[in-house]
């Protein structure tokens, strides 16, 4: 785990006290809404609906236990009791007061964390792979460079007023857990002759124009990422679209200017760049990577599980996947009781959480983007005692990847932008698709649903994607099938003219009727949809 | 309240800046002003006759003078760099990093909040062409050239 030294620290603290004086500046009415609202946003605090909504930033999706100890007493004390984990790794607080925020800003810093650039038009916290550093698959740790750019772009003086919103994902494993190509920057580390290096795919993106980010450079060497990153950024900063907040993303300008044209661009900005010094030398990148060798793990262990408990046997064959250390395990956490609300975790269920990765994860949690945690680091022997305590606190889902590990966007419930509400619609396909053995028997389903085309639930991705629109008055909601954020990324395609609330929980159980129907052998549910295309899928819904 | 900010040693330049149109014309003038949408570059060969140039900022939230701000003083450009327009007082610390120099906001500014504003950080994280040493080199000046 990365660990603040005096530098980070005093910056952090720096910020809690300009936004406590501009927030000082705009109760007193020094600064009008207007003037503050880009402020209060480059400090992750919107006004939503009902309330401000604070996002507080997890960078590249990893915490200590005392870290997220914190985040429980930011939701008992500053909110209603929870807070909601999100698709960027954060967690964010939907009754949040404008008085309370410089002192949550306050209690963050106390423990290395804070809220800055996870919203504005500025490069927002840095995504990765909740599995960094523990997966099996990987080339290298990817939260050491994450954690670089995490500080190149924290204030950066030249993007902090971009066209539209920056996000940037780093992984460094073939498998893609984070929807990276879906980023306005994805970055891949891979191995040449020996050394790593970032691969860039750039302009990949959801919201109304979903787009996959092109490669646009196969190999920058670590001591020349951020020249590269730096121009990337000064392309767009210069010529991205201003004229239309709709057309504003990087996708936008890579699509119009042709990608060649853009790595054209890059390039040459790249040449310049690399002429000024901007580098850290590599020696700061290795007292990052420091902080995130690998921990001590014991050797000897027992492989040996337990598997009387027949409840406990379903939740480690869902929850538990491989880890690299020999006698120890990754344990995911479902976030997606049945019939509850995506992302959402009580101030008690986060203080439970920050326990186990004390106690039984080499105090590290993590967060990932389809909103829910890891506990990366658990013994083989221990699992059975961690499955006890989730299971008793209401954490002991075993949906991972499946119908029910929905991801959703908060929805016209909290969101002003959305068109119809998510939640309602996530909670009825969760109980409809309860059952644990027909979960299972479909197999691995990722549903995405999104309350309007901004799409935050990332309703293109989804291998069954659910777009809220209004229609005259009327919730209504689209179906897309066949998009992926994974390593075989793909965009799902309408199936045509959209349905009711309860209709589109209908219409779902129709398409994966017949995936049951259609399926060989060993195929997902995308894999059949690939194979077979859209029109069986149309017929059973409208014919 | 203060309407003119200036970090230089020298007298501000009183000419009136031409646009960047006007002066591709005129041999005899020393300020120019540019526009959001205008390529800085285009001055890049006459840098050495310019003693202003103006950097217009019509919306605060439009931020392409940053970079234009940037590339002239990484190109070498040592005269006066003026951020005028719609610019508040908590953009002036990264108008300051990218170069600019001095400041004629449409709006007064308190020059209390100004001090407090540009005095807000000790430390910054990216370099740029301010001459700040970023935390990385202060980190390692053994292996740095800052």
């Amino acid at each position: 785990m990365y660990r603040y030294d005096q530098y980070d620290q005093e910056i952090v603290d720096a910020r809690v006290e300009e936004f406590r004086d501009q927030a000082r500046r705009r109760l007193s009415g020094e600064m009008t809404e207007e003037q503050f609202r880009p402020l209060r946003l480059m400090n992750g605090l919107y006004l939503q609906l009902h309330a401000y909504m604070l996002r507080v930033a997890v960078p590249y999706g990893t915490m200590s236990g005392k870290q997220m100890r914190m985040l429980g007493h930011i939701a008992r004390k500053y909110d209603k009791g929870y807070g909601h984990f999100t698709t960027r790794q954060n967690i964010q607080y939907n009754w949040i007061k404008l008085d309370d925020a410089a002192d949550i800003l306050a209690d963050l810093a106390s423990v290395e964390m804070h809220a800055i650039q996870t919203s504005g038009n500025c490069i927002r916290n840095i995504s990765s792979d909740q599995y960094a550093g523990v997966g099996a698959t990987e080339v290298a740790d990817p939260r050491p460079w994450a954690e670089l750019m995490r500080q190149w772009s924290s204030f950066h003086p030249e993007f902090t007023y971009l066209p539209r919103k920056f996000k940037i994902c780093v992984i460094a494993s073939p498998d893609d857990r984070a929807a990276m190509r879906l980023h306005d920057i994805g970055i891949e580390l891979v191995k040449r002759d020996g050394k790593v290096g970032a691969k860039f795919f750039a302009g990949g993106g959801m919201g109304r124009t979903p787009m996959i980010a092109p490669e646009i450079k196969d190999f920058v060497p670590e001591e020349e990422l951020i020249s590269y990153a730096e121009a990337c950024l000064r392309v767009y900063n210069r010529y991205g679209r201003r004229d239309n907040k709709y057309k504003a993303r990087i996708k936008i300008l890579v699509h119009e200017l042709g990608v060649e044209e853009y790595k054209r661009q890059v390039e040459e900005e790249f040449a310049h760049m690399k002429t000024l010094g901007i580098d850290p030398p590599v020696a700061e990148l290795d007292r990052i990577r420091a902080f995130f060798a690998d921990p001590a793990y014991e050797t000897g262990l027992s492989e040996e599980i337990d598997r009387t408990d027949p409840d406990f046997a379903l939740w480690l064959d869902t929850q538990v996947v491989a880890h690299k250390a020999p006698g120890y395990a990754i344990v995911n956490i479902s976030l997606k009781p049945i019939g509850g609300i995506a992302g959402d975790a009580s101030a008690e269920q986060i203080e439970l959480v920050a326990d186990l990765a004390e106690r039984y994860s080499l105090d590290e949690v993590r967060v990932t983007h389809a909103q829910n945690l890891v506990l990366p680091n658990v013994k083989k022997a221990d699992l059975y005692a961690v499955w006890q305590e989730l299971h008793a606190a209401g954490l002991g889902e075993a949906n991972l990847d499946l119908i029910t590990d929905i991801i959703a966007c908060p929805g016209l419930d909290y969101c002003s932008l959305a068109n119809a509400r998510s939640i309602p619609v996530a909670q009825k396909i969760s109980e409809r698709f309860a059952e644990a053995g027909r979960q299972r028997d479909l197999g691995e389903l990722k549903l995405k649903i999104s309350g309007c085309i901004n799409a935050c639930g990332h309703h293109h991705a989804g291998h069954i994607g659910i777009l809220g629109v209004d229609r005259r008055g009327v919730e209504n909601y689209q179906l897309l099938l066949g998009g992926s954020g994974a390593e075989d990324a793909s965009l799902g395609d309408i199936t045509g003219p959209g349905f009711s609330e309860d209709g589109v929980v209908d219409a779902i159980e129709k398409v994966t009727d017949l995936y049951v129907a259609q399926r060989e052998p060993g195929e997902r549910f995308l894999d059949t949809y690939r194979r077979i295309g859209m029109k069986p899928f149309k017929e059973v819904l409208y014919g | 309240m203060v309407e003119f900010l200036s970090f230089r040693d020298d007298e501000p330049t009183q000419e009136p800046a031409v646009t960047l149109e006007a002066f591709a014309g005129q041999t005899n003038a020393t300020a120019v002003r540019i526009e959001p949408g205008e390529d800085a570059r285009e001055l890049l060969s006459v840098l050495d006759r310019l003693s202003l140039v103006e950097v217009n900022f019509p919306a605060f939230g439009d931020g392409r003078g940053y970079s234009a701000a940037r590339i002239l003083r990484e190109s070498g450009y040592t005269g006066e760099l003026r951020a005028v327009g719609d610019v508040l007082v908590d953009q002036l610390s990264a108008m300051r990093r990218c170069g600019f120099d001095s400041f004629k906001p449409n709006r007064p500014l308190d020059p209390a909040v100004v001090e407090a504003s540009l005095n807000r950080y000790a430390d910054v994280y990216s370099k740029t062409i301010d001459g700040r040493a970023p935390v990385w080199a202060k980190r390692h000046p053994e292996a740095s050239n800052v």
